[in-house]
């Protein structure tokens, strides 16, 4: 019986691994992608990087506008996540099973939660697109909205798993609904949703940059540009820029999270 | 001497098949001490709760100082809870709230929703805080944080957050559960104490038969819903353990003489 346990779990571990070989041989075959070739040109892709993807002298003088961007990029992430923040609290509040007002409420903005946390960052670029055309507005809502989504799920699991047997007691005193949020909920869950909150903002500034190839905007747009008229060293400026912007972010993120926990 | 609670035919079902209590029957004097008794899944939690509503009986007849809680309006019920303490075997405190904090949200109850939401305590509320505290001995850990007491404090704190309330009743589950015999024992005393120098009425869910013999005037035993013993725990036998417990409990629990000596 164990014996038996133990072989299956085997046999169906190689299962698997047969089956994702299989696909990997038939994706290969189908897009006609040489393998070999692929990776034998990686050394000559650095040799070109190196030889020509590198900031010189002169394109440091597109620094500030560089800056500019890179700063506007900063802000739309940021203000997308706290503004989807804000209303990922209200529907987690009104979604959580500890603290929704009744299930009827609670599944239908978990729902509205789960769409709009299923479609992609960059999905929500294209459909915003023909209504906002390509501007900075498209990638704030974009990112908006998949803020809005992720952080509703997180913030009904922060609530769940911290401040189920606090509300309880709190009910127990004859304490409203309203007491009960701001005295228990709240207090008991902001650490983690704060690091949520960071999180998110780590995640849309990536994004963002991506989402800037879209929209036409940002930092993202920055670098299509310079890349597309062959300025090679101004475009690996802008990719340093954004490097060093990612972690000086992470670090102050990171700082903040161990303040707060 | 008049009942403060009656608890008639009460029942309670869970799902269609679970029937935690069945025909539940006993009332609680003013001030009295009263311990429920029973073996894990005999509904003592669940009665606990039927009490105050933070689970609604399937039928029968809750009497708390001459209400009828089942009909409560939910504004009438909150009026209810504030005159009823609940401690629980977690303790149920914000961890990250100081014990001064989670003492007076006893007093969220009273308070008005903007009141509550901000958090406004006047400065009687402040200070009669200070003095539960004190007398439950926890004066030097007024302004820590809550996670950082040890199970026995935390659980005073519960208790502090009740006593704060002004109630007429304590309700207990399993107050003792997650402590150290020490720490239990100051527990019990507190809850001693409270209904003896207080005159407010304790019902306690508890697990260690000894503690309940020792500090109660009443107890009530319950086995698969059902009430199978209702009285003082001086008149307690053997087999009355026997019927709470079921019958091979008779090895696992000490002789009842032995306790009634101590
Ligand atoms: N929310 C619930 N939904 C369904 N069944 C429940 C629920 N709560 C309790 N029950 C069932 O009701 C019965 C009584 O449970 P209860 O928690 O009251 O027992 P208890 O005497 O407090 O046990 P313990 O000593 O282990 O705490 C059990 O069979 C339990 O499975
Ligand atoms: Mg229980």
């Amino acid at each position: 019986m164990q014996a038996d346990y133990f072989e299956k779990k085997k046999r169906s571990t190689r299962l698997f691994l047969a089956i994702l070989g299989v696909v990997t041989v038939i994706s290969i075959i189908i897009t006609e992608y040489n393998v070999v070739k692929g990776f034998s040109s990686l050394p000559k892709a650095v040799e070109w990087g190196l030889a020509n993807f590198y900031p010189t002298q002169e394109s440091l003088t597109k620094l500030p506008a560089i800056l500019d961007k890179l700063i506007e990029t900063l802000l739309v992430s940021i203000a997308a996540t706290t503004t989807g923040a804000v209303m990922a609290l209200l529907f987690a509040i009104l979604g959580s099973n500890t603290t929704r007002v009744n299930a009827f409420f609670g599944s239908i903005s978990r729902g509205i939660a789960t769409i709009f946390r299923n479609i992609d960052v960059a999905a929500w670029a294209m459909i915003l697109l023909f209504s906002f055309g390509q501007s900075s507005l498209t990638g704030y809502f974009a990112l908006f909205f998949g803020s809005f989504g992720f952080l509703t799920r997180a913030f009904v699991e922060t609530i769940d798993e911290v401040s189920g047997s606090s509300v309880e007691a709190l009910q127990a005193t004859g304490a409203g609904y309203f007491s009960i949020i701001f005295q228990s909920v709240i207090p008991s869950s902001l650490p983690q949703m704060i690091s949520w909150i960071l999180f998110m903002i780590e995640t849309n500034i990536r994004s963002a940059t991506l989402i800037g190839l879209l929209t036409g905007s940002g930092i993202g747009f920055t670098f299509n540009l310079y890349y597309k008229s062959l300025n090679y060293d101004v475009a690996s400026l802008v990719v340093v820029v954004i490097i060093v912007a990612i972690l000086f972010i992470e670090s102050v993120s990171n700082y903040v999270r161990r303040a707060v926990l | 001497m008049t009942a403060l609670l009656e608890v008639n035919h009460v029942s309670k079902q869970f799902g269609s098949d679970t029937k935690a209590l069945s025909d539940v029957n006993f009332s609680v004097n003013e001030g009295e001490f009263v311990s429920i008794i029973g073996p894990s899944g005999a509904g003592k939690s669940t009665l606990l709760r039927c009490i105050n509503r933070m689970i609604d009986a399937t039928s029968g007849e809750i009497i708390f100082d001459n209400m009828n809680v089942m009909n409560l309006k939910k504004k009438d019920l909150k009026k209810v809870r504030t005159k009823i303490g609940m401690i629980f075997q977690h303790y149920n405190l914000v961890n990250r709230l100081s014990v001064i904090e989670n003492t007076l949200h006893g007093n969220l109850g009273k308070k008005s929703t903007l009141a509550g939401v901000l958090g406004l305590y006047s400065q009687e509320e402040k200070e009669q805080a200070v003095n539960i505290l004190h007398v439950l001995g926890l004066d030097e850990h007024i302004y820590k944080r809550a996670d950082q007491l040890s199970g026995g404090q935390k659980q005073r704190v519960g208790i502090a957050r009740a006593l704060i309330q002004d109630p007429r009743m304590l309700l207990c589950d399993e107050p003792i559960a997650s402590l150290d015999p020490n720490s239990a024992k100051i527990i019990m005393d507190h809850l001693r104490n409270i209904s003896t120098k207080l005159g407010i009425t304790v019902l306690v869910n508890l697990h260690q038969v000894d503690v309940a013999l020792k500090y109660s005037d009443k107890i009530i035993g319950v086995n698969h819903g059902q009430v199978v013993y209702n009285g003082s725990p001086k008149d307690i036998t053997k087999e009355d353990i026997q019927l709470i417990y079921g019958s091979e409990a008779e090895d696992l629990i000490f002789d009842v003489g032995g306790i009634h000596a101590s």
